[in-house]
């Protein structure tokens, strides 16, 4: 992993966001109240901005800045959570190194960790989790196999998308739809849909040619 | 969507140095982060902080001051503030005797206070307020939201934290306050949350949404509008059955806290109608309202709609209640 492309995943994911504003307001509207996209655009343009600051640092030193970075701007549930992602990916990372894909795949699978942990959820809550759960058990199971990077990505296109779909048949548990009961069920949870488009996003500039 | 905006990114700036402007003998803005504090540092005492979205004033920067808070810390509209702002808040007012955070139920208030409380490098403790029993702490949830009933909770701490009480005094009244109280909420037309530009969610004339939050999430259900009295029959109600449920129900005559809530678009007329009735309806139930708050005191922004909170009172919550406060929102005795 370079620093370069987490830059790069960065503005991407930036013009994803932006690019998805109605989705997202529609999603938070239905089973929430209505400032996810706020929040997310104020992370992702947040991160977009310190390209300067991050360009000299190591892909860990990178990371770690992210999250404090996010904790201090997003605020709701995703910024601790979010926040908790990068820097506990980034802690595997300095600790493991980032030279194979099974090393990436800990260190995003650290990453998930802590969300479960700060988030005290897990799967089937109709959360971020439906996605980052299954997503984080495919990218290790694929490295693992020593796969090349395209299949991977392939797979974790489709791994994101599938657990964002079962998001729309469960019951909240947790975050602020928890307090509609079944009124939940046949919506997509917003928190979802947006680490879907994140990991799309990522796995398809990994996939340019 | 028709406010008075100049800027909607500049709406929570424009409005908090507004307050600070009109209130600037109780309290003192500090920007970037944000959050208030009162502007004299009160001494030798637990430093009480609360916070959360924006978008319900006058919680919490309205209740800053002798009797109630130290200070407290503004997110953005309905979204939680972030740690650093509690981090900045509780290094302007602690004195020495620690700091309580009161913190309403919600994840994303809990994740970032939570965070702050790991950073902080002062002795520490949190009230979580849940008094909401619209949403059933079953096996579905994550357990009640706090609602209204938060301001009882601020003020009776408060009211202890005066005293020079310590930390682990104050904590536990807060969570008998909180204990003893419960609350619902209905509303009758969505709230617009500025950035967003339009309401988030729609509602016909012929309808109301039962059970809501204050941030303009869905209710429980779905009803048809009724005439008032149907209305605060099934709230008070759902706040008896609750209190049942928690083996709080009175046996024989009891004291009461009764706090009828507007959103921010229910005019004080329809707020005392609901008070007559609610009143009178837990006057058959045992209870006897000795204390009361009728106004806006936890909004959501601009929904028009009201909630009813009920405090069981014993002698100490009481004498906490009745004792002196002075801020911009709350002031009596003092």
């Amino acid at each position: 992993m370079k620093t370069e492309f987490i830059i790069e995943a960065a503005l991407a994911i930036q013009q994803t966001i932006l690019a998805n504003e109605s989705t997202l307001e529609s999603l938070d509207r239905e089973i929430g109240d209505g400032d996810h996209y706020i929040n997310m655009k104020r992370g992702a343009t947040t991160v977009a901005e310190m390209q300067a600051d991050l360009a000299s640092l190591k892909p860990d030193e990178a990371l770690n800045k992210i999250g404090l970075k996010l904790l201090s701007t997003i605020g709701g549930a995703s910024g601790p959570l979010l926040a908790s992602f990068f820097m506990s990916m980034a802690k595997v990372l300095k600790e493991n190194g980032d030279e194979s894909n099974l090393k990436i795949a800990a260190a995003f699978a650290g990453g998930v960790q802590a969300i479960i942990q700060r988030g005290k959820a897990g799967l089937g809550e109709k959360t971020m989790l439906d996605v980052l759960i299954p997503v984080s058990n495919e990218f290790v199971l694929q490295a693992t196999q020593n796969n090349d990077i395209k299949l991977i990505c392939a797979k974790l296109i489709q791994t994101a998308e599938q657990g964002m779909l079962s998001t729309k048949d469960l019951i909240a548990t947790k975050g602020r739809a928890a307090g509609l009961g079944e009124r939940a069920i046949g919506h997509i949870d917003p928190g979802a849909k947006s680490c879907q488009l994140m990991i799309e996003t990522v796995c398809h500039l990994l996939l340019k040619p | 969507m028709k406010k008075f905006i100049n800027k909607v990114d500049n709406i929570l700036v424009e409005s908090l140095s507004g307050f600070a402007k009109a209130h600037h003998d109780l309290v003192e803005l500090h920007l970037d982060p944000n959050f208030l504090t009162r502007t004299n540092k009160a001494q030798n005492k637990v430093a009480i902080i609360s916070g959360g979205g924006s978008g319900h004033e006058p919680l919490h920067a309205g209740y800053i001051g002798y009797g109630m808070l130290d200070a407290a810390c503004p997110g953005h509209v309905f979204t939680s503030p972030t740690p650093d702002q509690m981090l900045m808040a509780a290094e302007a007012v602690h004195a020495d005797k620690g700091i309580l955070f009161i913190v309403k139920n919600y994840a994303g208030d809990v994740m970032n206070f939570e965070m702050a409380a790991e950073m902080l490098p002062f002795e520490h403790a949190t009230v979580l307020t849940s008094d909401d029993c619209a949403v059933v702490n079953s096996t579905y949830t994550t357990g009640r939201r706090g609602v209204a009933g938060t301001v009882i909770v601020e003020k009776c701490v408060g009211s202890l934290a005066e005293t020079g009480a310590d930390l682990q005094a104050c904590k536990a009244l807060g969570d008998k306050v909180n204990h003893r109280t419960a609350s619902i909420g209905v509303a009758l037309t969505s709230c617009t949350v500025p950035a967003a530009g339009r309401a988030t969610f729609d509602i016909s004339d012929t309808e109301i949404e039962m059970g809501v939050g204050i941030h303009g999430e869905p209710g429980r259900r779905r009803e048809t509008m009724r005439p008032a009295d149907e209305i605060i029959g099934d709230c008070v109600e759902a706040i008896l059955m609750d209190f049942k449920t928690r083996q709080l129900q009175p046996s024989k005559k009891h004291e009461a806290l009764l706090l009828v809530n507007g959103f921010g678009a229910t005019p004080l007329m329809e707020l005392y109608l609901i008070y007559n009735t609610a009143a009178k309806l837990f006057n058959l139930h045992n209870l006897e309202i000795s204390r009361s708050l009728v106004g806006n005191y936890t909004t959501a922004l601009d929904m028009a709609g009201a909630s009813i909170t009920l405090c069981l009172l014993d002698d100490e919550i009481k004498q906490h209640w009745d004792s002196p406060v002075h801020t911009a929102a709350l002031r009596w005795g003092k």
